[in-house]
């Protein structure tokens, strides 16, 4: 029996080499881009509205706002989810949470111009997450509970408010049955998913993942909960003007909705298939404040480790990145600490960085701001364009970067990365590279 | 406009719960076999059901109303009484 053990022994041996030289050898590219937001449902329409300086908020139209001390948001309108789902009945049983994650996913595939028929289904993932998921849903459920009783409750309740649904879903429509996961960690969510669905076709485990994450949560619940925190802006008479990352002014953030979904690929899997490459995903940071539910650590430390350990991954120096997608929510501590931790970072070098925040043009989509910022950033890399900070006048003194203020910009994008910070101290930031072969 | 017959507003609670056509609800059509429903899906029309006429339908009558004809029968003997 020894001669077998042996055998078996040598055998995990080369399997543990295969791996090691895989997770090093392996290289992310991104081949595919999908968006539902309040400037746009195509990656064209919300692009050119992004550079165009335009702004998604206005005055609360899906319920009444009146009783709310936010009566403004970035609602996504006219969204039809038909196209992405198999028959209307598949839609009734859903939350909008999970039509706008599907949808998104959908386009991206589309984009990404894959025959599935030819790829292994067993090698392609779903990484979906959401920051709060089917909120619609418990709402809606807890009302028919008070009023009607336990015995009326939704057979589908549970499986509409799960946020990992629109991840099985996605999954289940297009047959995908590769590593499936949804992260949830507040505002940072999208950004985990696209960090560990490239740290997951790094290690060998998928050749292909849609990663990106979708938020629903402008109902009277969800706006009156972040109320009550006094999170959000109450410039109910100026929505337009009302998210203001960087400016003195600000005061909170614009609750956005919608979804983005990004296809992550390993490289020669898209060679072999002739796709097009946007760019060329290289580095994940994942760290915890450890310090506060909602506030960020003192002087953005967890940030910093954060930007630090991406930078690490890709293996870059802070000299090479261009551009900075900011989390830069227009919270008045938030912004402060973010500006201080890419100072950290960066050094001197951090005011010859190009740094916006889009989230005065989307407002804050929390658990798909990091996807739809990256579809941004990546654009930024195609296009040599970088999207404006829109609505900052007068700068806060202690937010002295670069935001590319009003205008978007043209210039050379070699290297990007794109930050989210989530309530629970959740940091995340990616890199992303141009493609050069 | 004459008032709907208990056969047509079942029928159009089936079609609008279980997304399926019209003409596909035919008294034979099983829920399970012929009309791609799945055990929520049942569990829910039974609700949609009751909401319609205004009765409880007990679990183990549910269990016995596996076609659109079963269904019409049981509202048609449930509403004379």
């Amino acid at each position: 029996m020894a001669p077998a053990i042996d055998k078996a022994a040598r055998r995990t041996q080369a399997a543990f080499f295969f791996v090691a030289r895989n997770s090093t050898d392996r290289r992310v590219v991104i081949t595919g881009l999908g968006v539902v937001s309040s400037l746009g449902q195509t990656t064209d329409a919300f692009w050119k509205n992004v550079l165009d300086g335009k702004c998604g908020i206005h005055t609360i139209s899906s319920f009444d706002p009146s009783a709310f001390d936010c009566k403004i948001a970035a609602e996504v309108k006219d969204f039809d989810p038909s196209p992405a789902f198999p028959n209307p009945k598949e839609i009734r049983r859903t939350d909008r949470f999970t039509q706008f994650s599907v949808f998104a996913a959908h386009h991206a595939l589309l984009d990404s111009g894959v025959d599935l028929e030819k790829v292994n289904r067993d090698e392609v993932g779903v990484f979906l997450g959401s920051g709060i998921g089917g909120l619609r849903t418990t709402a809606d459920q807890h009302g028919i509970l008070l009023s009607k009783g336990p015995g009326r409750l939704s057979p589908f309740m549970i499986p509409m408010l799960i946020l990992n649904m629109a991840s099985g879903l996605f999954a289940m429509y297009q047959n995908l049955r590769g590593p499936n996961l949804a992260t949830c960690s507040a505002c940072a969510t999208a950004t985990h998913a696209l960090g560990e669905a490239w740290r997951t076709i790094k290690m060998g485990d998928a050749s292909m993942i849609f990663a990106g994450g979708s938020e629903a949560a402008v109902i009277p619940l969800g706006i009156g909960g972040f109320c009550a925190m006094r999170a959000l802006s109450t410039r109910n008479d100026d929505p337009q003007h009302a998210s203001r990352p960087f400016d003195r002014d600000r005061d909170g953030f614009v609750m956005g909705e919608g979804a983005g979904v990004l296809v992550l690929e390993e490289l020669e899997h898209a060679r072999a298939r002739g796709a097009r490459i946007y760019a060329e995903m290289t580095g994940y940071g994942n760290t915890a404040d450890a310090s506060h539910i909602t506030a960020p650590s003192p002087g953005g430390e967890g940030a910093a480790r954060c930007m630090r350990m991406a930078l690490r991954s890709a293996g870059l120096n802070p000299a090479d990145i261009s551009y900075i997608n900011a989390h830069g929510t227009s919270t008045p501590q938030g912004d402060i600490a973010e500006t201080q931790a890419i100072k950290t970072v960066f050094g001197e070098g951090a005011k010859k960085i190009a740094v916006s925040s889009t989230k005065g043009a989307t407002g804050h989509m929390l658990g798909a701001a990091g996807a739809v910022e990256m579809i941004l950033c990546v654009k930024a890399i195609q296009c040599g364009v970088v999207p404006p900070t829109i609505n900052l006048e007068n700068p806060d003194p202690e937010c002295d970067l670069d935001y590319v203020p009003g205008a978007a910009r043209e210039m050379k994008v070699s290297a990007v990365v794109n930050n989210s910070f989530g309530f629970g101290g959740h940091n995340a930031s990616v890199i992303a590279v141009k493609f050069n072969g | 406009m004459p008032e709907k017959t208990i056969e047509e507003r079942v029928r159009e609670i089936i079609v609008e719960q279980l997304g399926v056509t019209a003409d596909q609800v035919t008294p034979e059509a099983k829920f399970i076999e012929d009309l791609g429903a799945d055990s929520l899906d049942t569990v829910e029309l039974v609700m949609a059901l009751e909401e319609e006429f205004g009765n409880e339908i007990p679990d183990e009558q549910a269990e016995k109303l596996q076609s659109v004809g079963d269904v019409i029968k049981y509202v048609e003997d449930t509403q004379k009484k």
